[in-house]
């Protein structure tokens, strides 16, 4: 059972207190009119879903109630760090 | 082929069971296979058993990183049903149960196949719409079901608790007869079995590390023990269909969770049907070997761990202690997870892919041990004539950008 | 009663005290002290069991969880607990116990016939007949099933309570052996918060049963000071009888601890706790589990009197049982010649020591020598001889190897045969985190793999299985574990424990004794007795193809049973390896997984069930409607009035009655289960025009909305009422059952994609209580207690709201309406609730004001062509397809969620389903809710479904049934007829009518 440190709170919580929210860094595209069918499909399906280093959003849903986004290894699950939405992870890694 | 009977068995004991016929062989790779499967678990091995079957296609290679049925194949809680409700995944899941009604003898293998039903529990007023919308779907498909009242719930599964004063309490189910269990592991080596007696080669402990392709077409695939080459390549790799389609440059609508697992100790027959509950998330069978069979949730987060969090189990648990109080005092034995791919409609993707000659069968999310003979089956087919099978066209990879979904989200109960 | 076996020397049990128990009906007597195993064992009870597949004779073999045979049903009825280790019950006064296996009993077994033919059920017997005719195996299935499985699960609720505790600390040590001990101590003593778990019912783990001199006192002294010294510690929890079986992600491991099963029975009587699952939270782990000895494999070595050398020193020293009088002592190692020892000290016969290794001459073998005890160096038992009892052992010359005998076999007479194959590390905690065994050849075991969590391995567990390293390393590892979690300068502060400790030769891997004839052809040389795997069937998957050791494992069912495997794996695959001609660590691996001993389910559970699964949630006038009789409905976990019966009435006759009421006169329904979500900033505005298909830019104080809320993928997700309370402020109405999932959904929209739209949410769903009053009567009920508040319609329009007083209370009040009929919706500060309510049903009196439930609601509604999200949307609808293009914003300036989707081709499509209505031809029939509808009623199946009804009801308004339904194309069908096939067979023919049913125009909700 994970452990989450919330960047809002500033404590590290367990796993029940938040919801996963998938993928982060996803922007919606500006002009969704615009795009093909193809292009917005992909917007809403698609997801990179490493083996390895992932971006994802978490929710602190009985906690502050705020997202923030959190790198975390998808095969040992360990979490690498917590940020801020609209802020960059420190750690990128390609994932396969 | 060495066929199994209880006279071979008698025959054999006679000479102390040291003669008999290796299940498969395990040929070192040929240079070139006129289709490669990416991996051996039960809907890989079904895919090259009918290819070779139906098909007559025969110089095919299944190539697996681990051991064969080693992946969910060997993880899953092998219920099977096919009392889905959108026509599209029915006709997949009632051809697949048809398949099963005649697969031990198909393939001179006991896959235990039981039909002792699945019972699919309402607990509020929507969940009863829910089932007689269901039902009433299968019937008109011709798949067996009946809307079943609380009373008839007791009769067939007598420890369940049908009071009226439970926190949900059961208010009717839908019952399916002909679903029921299966020995997972048999049907990963029977398919195996038949695959190989028709020549098709087993190649264990080697993994694909890249698929090669030329003028946009594929070649064959590279592999922890060298390049083996390949007209066509048929992925069937659950739980890293992410990792292999990115290979080939593409991307899935699927995301990889872990889905947790458990038995209890093994205890006299006192359960002789699946029960399965979406409000009061579980589900639970009896093996044969006398365990209570039950199957948690999927985590909420991205894994290939084969391990999800304890809260999910301890949810799982008090639902059955729900529905089953009197099971509370018997000990859980063991639990482990499963990667199971996801995808948003809960509806699997077998599909031909924008790269020539490569095809993928994955997405299956929890739902896809009962699935195996006919996914291998349909999956076959597609492979083997480029052009998706009549009953796969519905789930072609097409459907995540036009919108057609298949969304089994909603009224088909829990998706397992 | 003579307990037969029981030695003057009563080891840590207390003669004094007698206690009284059955087995398989039985009476017998034991000891204060005892365990199951050591009280059976002292009566001379050899069989306790039947095996699971040849239904073989077995008799105790161990002392703790590893204990493959003993497995009973303990006691009767609701509390029945089935699959109990003998070696794992405290004895209490009036245990009753039987074995799980044997009919009609464990000595006169008539599945033991099953036993002769067991040459027909080699491993995977089962996969290779049974198979014709296919539809027959239900049958054989059904025999199978009778005969598998272990206890019986008890038929009534669980009488007992369970209960969780969440902890947190700082180091948490797993086993209070040696080791254990002293880490504890160490950690303890640089200030860490430590909590020390171990299975057994008192702390010393090995030590217990053991001869050893510490600091110049017995081992069970220095234990006694060392748990003296923890308790004056009060940052040391001490959990005995308490089982760590899972080591989960980020250092949270389980523990279960057994409260009253040392008493008895539901000893607790359903107050007091049974078991209590401690989940905890550590920054350090030191793990000190100890380890399994390995018992040696030969032919017909299940045979009851075969047991573990170090378990028979167990019983001897530690509960002063001795299980038998004629020891042979099979070994490989020197460590096990204590055993000898120990069975000499009890005064009992020494038959032989059979030694494999050709030459061993440790100080402890050389005590036994001098003892005058026979060492047959170089020999090892091959097979065992006797019924329901060892009565006779095969001594044969084995090779320097040990992998075959050359010379003679002698018989040696015996009725005890303790094996020693050298110890398993029980690495079983630290292979849940995933860290991968390796097998360390010169320990001959696995050593626990890297570190994947903040924990270490110590002592035995760790493969140290000398006593003086295994407590350094414990107390190593205590300090350091202490300074990783903050605490100390990871120095050990304690001087080291003083012992002496004899030098051991090094021991011999053997895995497998071999017999003048090959597993194949030999007497079943078992090495999981529980599921009765022998080497021959390990052989015999390998000859047939199955190399990988989880396929050998799965053919074979090795190491599947209850003792998952703790005396069989390791014995298994190096059986496995040996056939495929290669070493342990090619062949791969062990994995564990939790639970390491079985765990009640109850306990996972805890208080979790009944009424407290989920929790109930109460409108403020809940218990109004209680008081009147109502009959509820649960939607998500609120409890909604359904209908309110009056005396002797239906359902249906409770129902039209309340829909007549509302249209006639007046009525009234509990609406505060409604979500409401506050919104309030400069932005509140856009961004809700954002979230909705319509707009709210220019939506004024006073006014309100309906809106249709969909997910990014266009389809219906939630719908209700927006009204604006002032200028940047808004009330948002949602489902019942989509409140939490809106407010995500605002909250997700918000924060991670626009951040610089300045809008706060709150939920207030339970701030506020909401009486909706509504019929043609509903303006005068409500201007009986609403002075301040003009209701002219002029004044207070449909769609509008106001803010007033409704008796005396501060309130709220909507024009908003569900039933199509003149509504307010009352919302009063929720500790009025009740209040509120009742003032309205005294003022609506005159009226006959009617309390109305979901039903009638539905109802009501279904006769406007309302829709319910949830009920006629099912994720897959779109709001052209529910008919409501018209709550579409074509022209917004933002491309709200949803919309690009409403726009792909499948959205496009002709033909989707659409909403309508039906009307059965005979107005009577109310079409089932879930009823198919095709075409061509003849069409054989499978039929072409045209779609569904999604609500049905009678309606007593119109006189007539009427459903709505998505029916393919629906829209430009108006007037068609299709037919919905039941069950039964009948077919339902209806006509494809407009959804709307009553007052197409809507003017009774707009006076």
């Amino acid at each position: 059972m994970l452990q989450i440190y919330c960047p809002h709170c500033q404590e590290l919580r367990s796993e029940e207190e938040f919801s996963c929210g998938g993928e982060a860094h996803i922007a919606r595209p500006l002009a969704p009119e615009t795009l093909t069918d193809e292009e917005w499909g992909d917007y809403l399906f698609f997801r990179k879903n490493p083996r390895g280093i992932h971006h994802e959003m978490w929710y602190h849903v009985t906690g502050c109630r705020r997202y923030f986004n959190a790198t975390r290894n998808t095969v040992t699950y360990e979490i690498l760090e917590t940020y801020k939405v609209g802020t960059q992870p420190s750690i990128v890694g390609e994932g396969v | 082929m060495k066929r199994y009977s209880g006279f071979s068995l008698l025959k054999n004991a006679l000479s102390y069971h040291e003669n008999w016929q290796k299940v498969w062989r395990s040929p070192k790779p040929k240079k070139e296979y006129d289709v490669i499967v990416v991996g051996g678990g039960g809907h890989g091995l079904a895919t090259a058993y009918y290819l070779a079957k139906v098909h007559g296609i025969t110089n095919v290679a299944v190539v697996e990183k681990g051991y064969l049925g080693g992946g969910n194949t060997a993880r899953n809680t092998t219920i099977i049903r096919s009392n889905y409700l959108w026509d599209e995944a029915a006709q997949l899941y009632e051809l697949s149960l048809k398949l099963w009604e005649g697969l031990s003898k198909e393939l001179n293998y006991n896959v235990m196949f039981s039909q002792r039903g699945v019972l699919n529990l309402g607990h509020n007023l929507q969940d009863m719409r829910d089932i007689e919308r269901r039902v009433n779907a299968n019937r008109l498909n011709g798949i067996d079901g009946e809307v079943v009242t609380p009373e008839r719930v007791k009769e067939i599964a007598p420890l369940i608790n049908i009071s009226r004063d439970s926190r949900y309490p059961i208010l009717g189910a839908s019952w399916q007869p002909r679903g029921g269990t299966a020995r997972h592991d048999a049907v990963a080596w029977g398919y195996a079995r038949g695959a190989d007696a028709l020549g098709v080669d087993m190649i264990q402990q080697t993994e694909v590390t890249g698929i090669r392709r030329k003028d946009g077409a594929v070649i064959g695939v590279e592999t922890t023990n060298g390049f083996i080459g390949a007209r066509k390549v048929a992925c069937v790799t659950a739980g890293s269909s992410g990792v292999v389609a990115a290979m080939a440059g593409l991307r899935l609508p699927v995301e990889s969770r872990p889905l947790q697992a458990l038995v209890s100790e093994p205890v006299k027959p006192c359960l002789d049907t699946v029960v399965m509950s979406n409000a009061v998330h579980g589900y639970i069978s009896q093996s044969d070997k006398g365990d209570l069979v039950i199957g948690a949730g999927v985590d909420s987060y991205n894994g290939y761990g084969q391990r999800g969090s304890f809260n999910v189990i301890e949810h799982t648990v008090q639902a059955i202690c729900e529905l089953f109080p009197a099971f509370s005092r018997v000990q859980m034995n063991r639990q482990w997870g499963g990667i199971v791919d996801t995808c948003p409609d809960a509806c699997p993707i077998i599909s031909k892919t924008s790269v020539d000659g490569l095809y993928f069968n994955c997405g299956w999310g929890t739902g896809g041990f009962k699935a195996t003979p006919g996914s291998g089956f349909v999956f076959a087919d597609t492979v083997a004539n480029d052009r998706p099978h009549p009953l796969a066209e519905a789930f072609n990879i097409g459907r995540f950008n036009s919108g057609a979904l298949i969304d089994e989200h909603g009224a088909a109960g829990v998706a397992h | 009663m003579k307990q037969l076996n029981r030695l003057p020397n009563a080891g840590r049990t207390n003669p004094d005290q007698n206690i009284n128990f059955t087995f398989n009906g039985k009476a017998y007597q034991g000891v204060m002290g005892d365990t199951l195993a050591s009280a059976l064992l002292a009566n001379g009870v050899d069989v306790v069991g039947r095996s699971f597949k040849y239904s073989r004779p077995r008799g105790i073999v161990g002392h703790g969880a590893e204990e493959p045979n003993g497995i009973i049903q303990l006691g009767s009825g609701a509390a029945t607990v089935p699959n109990l280790k003998v070696t794992q019950v405290e004895l209490y006064e009036g245990l009753e116990a039987s074995s799980v296996n044997g009919w009609p009993t464990i000595n006169f077994d008539l599945m033991g016939i099953m036993g002769w033919f067991g040459r027909l059920m080699p491993p995977g017997f089962y996969y290779k007949t049974f198979m014709y005719p296919q539809k027959l195996w239900m049958t054989y299935e059904h025999f199978i099933r009778k005969a598998a499985g272990l206890g019986k699960t008890p038929v009534e609720a669980d009488p007992d309570v369970y209960d969780k505790l969440n902890q947190h600390c700082d180091v948490l040590v797993v086993g209070a052996g040696p080791a254990g001990l002293v880490a504890a101590r160490e950690a303890a003593e640089a200030g860490a918060r430590v909590i020390i778990a171990d299975e057994q019912s008192e702390f010393g783990g090995s030590l217990l049963a053991s001869t050893q001199i510490l600091n110049g006192v017995s081992a069970s002294q220095w234990v006694a000071d060392m748990v003296e010294q923890l308790k004056r510690y009060n940052n040391v929890q001490q959990l005995p009888r308490s089982t760590v079986f899972g080591y989960y992600d980020h250092n949270f491991l389980t523990i279960l601890e057994k409260r009253t099963d040392h008493l008895g029975l539901s000893a607790g009587k359903g107050q007091r706790v049974r078991q209590r699952l401690h989940r905890v939270r550590a920054k350090q782990v030191v793990l000190a589990t100890g380890a399994f000895e390995r018992p040696l494999v030969f032919a017909h070595n299940d045979i009851p009197g075969v047991m573990q050398a170090s378990s028979v020193s167990t019983y001897v020293n530690r509960y002063g049982v001795a299980p038998g009088s004629k020891l042979i002592l099979a070994t490989t190692n020197d460590n096990a010649y204590q055993t000898a020892i120990d069975w000499h000290t009890a005064g009992r016969d020494v038959v032989a020591v059979v030694d494999s290794r050709q030459s061993p001459n440790g100080e402890l073998v050389e005590q036994v020598r001098a003892l005058g005890i026979q060492i047959a160096v170089g020999h090892g038992v091959i097979e065992a001889k006797g019924g329901k009892r060892v009565r006779a052992a095969m001594v044969a010359p084995l090779n320097e190897s040990g992998s075959a005998i050359t010379g003679e076999v002698k018989r040696l007479p015996c009725d005890l045969i303790a094996t020693s194959g050298g110890w398993s590390a029980a690495i079983h905690l630290s292979s849940h985190t995933g860290a991968k065994p390796v097998w360390d050849e010169s320990i001959v075991s696995f050593r626990p793999g890297d570190s994947k969590q903040q924990e270490c391995s110590v002592g035995a567990c760790n493969g140290t299985f000398g006593l003086r390293d295994g407590l350094i390393e414990g107390a190593t590892a205590g300090a350091k574990a202490a300074q990783l979690a903050g605490f100390g300068l990871g120095a050990v502060q304690f001087s080291p424990v003083e012992l002496v400790e004899l030098t051991q030769e090094p021991q011999q891997a053997l895995f497998l004794v071999p017999h003048s004839r090959p597993p194949s052809r030999a007497p079943s040389q078992f090495v999981d007795l529980q599921l009765d795997v022998s080497a021959g069937g390990i052989e015999l998957a390998v000859r047939e193809g199955f190399e990988s050791v989880e396929h050998v494992k799965r053919y074979t069912a090795l190491g599947f049973g209850t003792d998952q495997g703790k005396l069989g794996n390791i014995n298994g695959m190096a059986i496995l390896a040996n056939a495929l001609n290669q070493s342990i660590s090619e062949t791969g691996t062990t994995i564990f997984r939790p639970s390491y001993t079985p765990t009640t389910f109850g306990a996972i559970a805890g208080r979790d069930v009944g009424e407290l699964f989920d929790p109930e949630r109460y409108t403020s006038a809940h218990r109004w409607h209680v008081e009147q009789g109502a009959k509820f409905e649960d939607v998500g976990q609120w409890k909604r009035p359904w209908y309110f019966p009056k005396v002797n009435e239906t359902l249906d006759q409770a129902v039209n009655r309340e829909c007549l009421a509302v249209r006639n006169s007046v009525g009234i329904l509990d609406a505060s289960t409604l979500g409401k979500i506050d919104i309030q900033g400069p932005d509140a505005a856009e961004f809700i025009t954002r979230m909705y298909t319509n707009s709210y830019l220019k939506l004024a104080a006073g006014k309100c909305r309906y809106g249709v809320m969909l997910k990014e993928d266009g389809m219906i997700f939630d719908d209700g009422v927006c009204a604006c309370l002032s200028e940047n402020h808004y009330l948002m109405f949602t489902t019942t059952g989509g409140a939490a999932g809106v407010l995500a959904w605002l909250e997700l929209w918000q924060q991670t994609e626009w951040p610089e739209l300045q809008v706060y949410f709150t939920s207030v769903t339970d701030h506020w209580a909401t009486a909706t009053v509504t019929g043609p009567n509903a303006r005068k009920v409500v201007a009986k207690v609403c002075q301040d508040i003009d209701l002219t319609p002029d004044q207070f329009g449909f769609m509008d709201w106001r803010d007033g007083t409704v008796a005396g209370v501060a309130a709220r009040v909507f024009r908003i309406s569900f039933t199509g009929e003149l509504s307010f919706e009352i919302n009063v500060p929720a500790n009025y609730g009740r209040y509120v309510w009742e003032a309205l049903i005294e003022a609506g009196k005159e009226f006959d004001i009617t309390p109305y439930g979901t039903e009638t609601m539905h109802v009501l509604r279904a006769e406007k062509g309302f829709i319910i999200v949830g009920q006629d949307t099912d994720g897959s609808m779109t709001p052209a397809d529910m008919n409501m293009d018209w709550i579409v914003g074509k022209n917004k300036a933002f491309s709200f969620i949803g919309q690009r989707s409403l726009s792909r081709s499948d959205t496009l499509r002709d033909n989707r389903k659409q909403l309508v209505g039906l009307k059965t031809i005979d107005p009577n029939i109310v079409l089932p809710e879930g009823a198919q509808i095709v075409s061509d009623p003849k069409q054989p199946i499978p039929m072409s479904m045209q779609g569904h009804v999604t609500s049905s009801y009678y309606s007593a308004n119109m006189g007539h049934s009427i459903a709505l339904a998505v029916v393919k194309g629906g829209l430009n069908r108006l007037g068609d007829t299709v037919y919905c096939p039941a069950a039964d067979g009948a077919t339902v023919p209806a006509q494809i009518v407009s959804s709307v049913f009553y007052d197409p125009k809507g003017e009774r909700q707009n006076v």
